[in-house]
């Protein structure tokens, strides 16, 4: 028995009708104009109420969602003079904040690069671990393969992201990436491979080649298990539950160490370190122009707080991205992430009339774009062939039954395990009948400037992975920022190490913090505002999904 | 917004934290059960979507005598269920030197004796929430057969609950994990492209266009852009 209400499975019927006619062929790719005036009409980054200037800060006047300056103009939370800085808990050399995939390469290349295991130290908000980077699992893109190259993948990434990217940094992205594979491979990823060793590579959104690599539907998973497990078979301390709440500079303005928050044991410690990395990943569960996510519990945009108070500047924070496959139904899993291999693997979008209206793998915010368009009413410009749920949300079909009819029984089941046994959980079988999604908050596109070696400009302080800015410019690809953290997470480690090296230490303050108040002060901005969030609060709240108007 | 149109009534179940009664909408997770009822989580959550494994879960159902074990973010509340989030699972991990241990049976024994311990009683398989064939695995590690043990294990998320349940008191995920990355690392056919292409770029095979691709302007690049050929699917 379908889990489906019946007015959904009477639209499910007309999917089915008209899949035997869809398989094999497929809706145009769209011409870049078409591209545009789509996004420009219907993306949700394109509202200009969704965003305001900064009014403080080394990127004043640049444009963020609403959901961003409410943190980034905010006041800290512990009053900078009360902290007592003259006894130092941790003294190191390279300290990483944040304990995902860029903060794992960071601290084990900085251990290759010389640095001691005990002299490095991870602090991060929940587990070792739990981040996006385990979520991650559609791939990895690397230009692996004979008849791709890196020259190409550089015109991919640079086209996906409008070519807003910063180039130097696109072309340390792609140029690592064979590299990082490798050394994948030495770590022991078990990677996709045929019998005789060649990588699976699939399509992603935005690529010319196949060069998406996975490991299963688990990439992100398997990628994060093994970097974890080889960090402690070095050695490299872990601070669990300790979330950095504040950086801290000496008296020439150059970072030193961060302090910390014990989320146990509810007190502050001060980590001294010569370099800092900061990994903190992305800002998925400020649940911006309330959408749903696909982010892990801790994604709350505290590194660039941070780093802001710092004086670090920020790039390309209006862009944010909408995975356009979230789950819409059932309820228990609305905004979980549906990856975008199940496209690559050739389901198509839907609409409730079972047409197709939209290529399967245009770039991520055209296609979100496209969902939305045909899920509005057309009171509001839309199509209004959207499938509405029983509980407000709307979306569109992705017919998943195609893939096993494309590529063979079990192939669902095998390639698409994690998808498959989300939807079997809750009742229904995406082998056989379709899924609805709609777009959901997934990448924060922007973010920390920073250079080829992850530094920010700021002596001492690096950052690499979701929370930098300018490798993907307004907009990233699947399987770019898994690569990201590993090309970037290994370089901010490798300079941290090499700074660290000949970096003396002065004294430690919060200065920075002191004056970015009295610049707060002065803007008039409310002192109720704090920040950095460190986790959501969801208490006493309905689902989301029952709260909130996508429109 | 709400075409369909009727906001119905959300029913409510009862459910018991640690004891205590709660009443929660049917329909939530365990989880956001656990949020909707007042309890600010850091222990007990982490990637709220089924991959991490943070949010191992045992809980019983009334008239039913057994114990069961699953992620408190992807089940669904049950009336009357009783419920415990297990903040952590104590299991030690054994440090080792991927590149001078073999991938065998001998270095899975070795690092973890206790595998020899294993009484098959199956308890393992019926606690795991992915569904994994976990027994099988135990027996495959005792076998030597790390291939077997790595497919058997990859969708493994080291949440836990089997280590907690097994009378033998085997630390299975510690050992999936040596097991994957012995694979991975050692047996698995080594990707042959891989090397020829990370070989053509230590030799700078690539460096003269991509110095060109950098040079070019916006404009330039947009026509490259619009004139690469696309890889048929
Ligand atoms: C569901 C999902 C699927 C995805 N699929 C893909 C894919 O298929 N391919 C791809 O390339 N990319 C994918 N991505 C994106 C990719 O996974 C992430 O962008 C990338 O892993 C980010 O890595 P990171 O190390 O920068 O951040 P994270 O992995 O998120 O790590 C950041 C860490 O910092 C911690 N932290 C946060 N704040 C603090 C603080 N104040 N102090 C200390 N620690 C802190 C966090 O808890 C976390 O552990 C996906 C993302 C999601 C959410
Ligand atoms: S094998 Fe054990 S640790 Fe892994 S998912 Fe299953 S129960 Fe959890
Ligand atoms: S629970 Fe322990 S003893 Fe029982 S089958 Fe599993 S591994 Fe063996
Ligand atoms: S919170 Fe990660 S598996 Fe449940």
């Amino acid at each position: 028995m379908s889990v489906y209400p019946e007015y959904m499975q009477e639209s499910i019927r007309r999917v089915e009708e008209t899949r035997p006619a869809r398989l094999g062929t497929n809706y145009p790719r769209l011409p870049l104009a078409e591209q545009e005036e789509l996004l420009r009409r219907y993306h949700p980054d394109y509202k200009p109420e969704g965003k305001r200037p900064l009014r403080v800060g080394a990127s004043f006047g640049e444009l963020v969602p609403h959901e961003v300056a409410d943190l980034l103009e905010a006041y800290p939370l512990v009053d900078p003079t009360r902290i007592d800085l003259s006894q130092v808990d941790y003294d190191v050399d390279v300290l990483v904040i944040g304990g995902g995939g860029a903060g794992t390469v960071a601290a084990i290349w900085a251990h290759y690069a010389g640095i001691p295991a005990d002299r490095i130290l991870i602090v991060t908000k929940l587990r070792h671990g739990d981040s996006n980077s385990i979520m991650a699992q559609g791939g990895i893109q690397a230009a692996t393969k004979p008849h791709d190259s890196p020259a190409i993948h550089f015109l991919d990434v640079m086209g996906g992201g409008h070519f807003t990217n910063d180039p130097k940094l696109v072309r340390a992205l792609v140029e690592d990436a064979p590299f990082i594979i490798r050394w994948h491979e030495e770590l022991g990823v078990m990677y996709d491979k045929e019998p005789d060793g060649t990588m699976l590579t699939i399509h992603g959104g935005g690529t010319s080649k196949k060069r998406m690599h996975s490991c299963k539907d688990y990439t992100g998973l398997e990628i994060m298990r093994v970097l974890r497990d080889e960090a402690r078979n070095l050695g490299i301390p872990v601070l669990e539950f300790h979330p950095a709440v504040e950086l801290l500079t000496d008296e020439h303005g150059q970072v030193a160490g961060a302090v910390v928050w014990s989320l146990e044991t509810e007190e502050y410690k001060v980590v001294r370190a010569k370099a800092t990395v900061l990994a903190t990943g992305g800002w998925g569960r400020l649940h911006i122009q309330g959408f749903p996510t696909t982010n892990h519990y801790g994604a709350t945009a505290d590194g660039l707080v941070l780093a802001y108070r710092v004086g670090a500047k920020l790039r390309d924070l209006d862009a944010v991205q909408y995975h356009p496959t979230g789950a819409a139904f059932p309820e228990q899993i609305v905004g979980l992430l549906i990856t975008e291999k199940v496209r690559g693997l050739g389901a198509q979008p839907v609409n409730a009339l079972g047409e197709l209206f939209v290529h399967p793998l245009e770039p991520r915010d055209v296609e979100s774009a496209a969902f939305i368009r045909e899920c509005l009413p057309p009171e509001k410009g839309g199509r209004g062939l959207g499938v509405v749920t029983p509980t407000g949300m709307m979306g569109v079909w992705l017919d998943t039954p195609m893939v096993d009819m494309l590529h063979g029984k079990g192939t669902f089941q095998r390639a698409l395990s994690s998808v498959y046994r989300m939807y079997i959980r809750f009742g229904i079988d995406p082998t056989k009948e379709p899924i609805l999604v709609y777009p959901t908050l997934h990448y924060q596109n922007g973010g920390v400037v920073i250079d080829e070696w992850g530094w920010t400009g700021i002596p001492g302080l690096y950052a690499a992975g979701e929370v930098e800015g300018g490798v993907h410019g307004k907009n990233r690809l699947m399987g770019n920022s898994l690569l990201d953290y590993n090309v970037f997470g290994r370089r901010a480690g490798m300079a941290a190490a090499a700074w660290a090296k000949t970096a003396r230490v002065g004294r430690l303050t919060l200065r920075h913090v002191e004056r970015f108040v009295e610049e707060l002060r002065r803007a008039g901005i409310p002192e109720s505002r704090r920040a950095p969030l460190l986790l959501p609060d969801y208490r006493g709240q309905k689902t989301l999904a029952r709260v909130i108007d996508l429109l | 917004m709400n075409q369909v149109g009727v906001e119905t009534k959300t029913e409510m179940v009862t459910v018991f934290i640690m004891g205590q009664a709660y009443q929660v909408p049917a329909g939530l997770t365990i989880l956001k059960a656990l949020e909707y009822a007042g309890f600010r989580l850091t222990r007990g959550v982490g990637c709220r979507g089924g991959f991490c494994g943070a949010c191992a879960t045992v809980y019983r159902l009334p008239g039913d005598y057994r114990l069961y074990a699953d992620l408190a973010c992807q089940t669904t509340v049950k009336d009357g269920m009783y419920l415990a989030l297990l903040p952590s699972t104590p299991a030690e991990r054994k440090r080792y030197d991927l590149k001078r241990v073999k991938p065998s049976g001998e270095t899975l024994l070795a690092l973890y004796p206790e595998l020899a311990r294993c009484v098959a009683c199956n308890t393992c398989t019926k606690a795991c929430p992915q569904k994994l064939e976990v027994m099988d695995a135990v027996q495959a590690a005792l076998r030597g057969d790390i291939a077997k043990v790595a497919e058997l294990t990859f969708d493994c998320l080291s949440c836990g609950l089997c280590t907690l349940r097994c009378p033998a008191e085997i630390p299975h995920y510690h050992v999936w994990q040596l097991a994957r990355r012995l694979y991975g690392a050692y047996l698995a056919p080594k990707a042959e492209h891989l090397r020829r292409r990370v070989a053509e770029m230590e030799a700078g095979k690539f460096r003269a266009e991509l110095d060109r691709l950098m040079g070019l302007s916006k404009e330039e690049l947009k026509e490259l852009y619009k004139a690469r050929e696309i890889e048929p699917e």
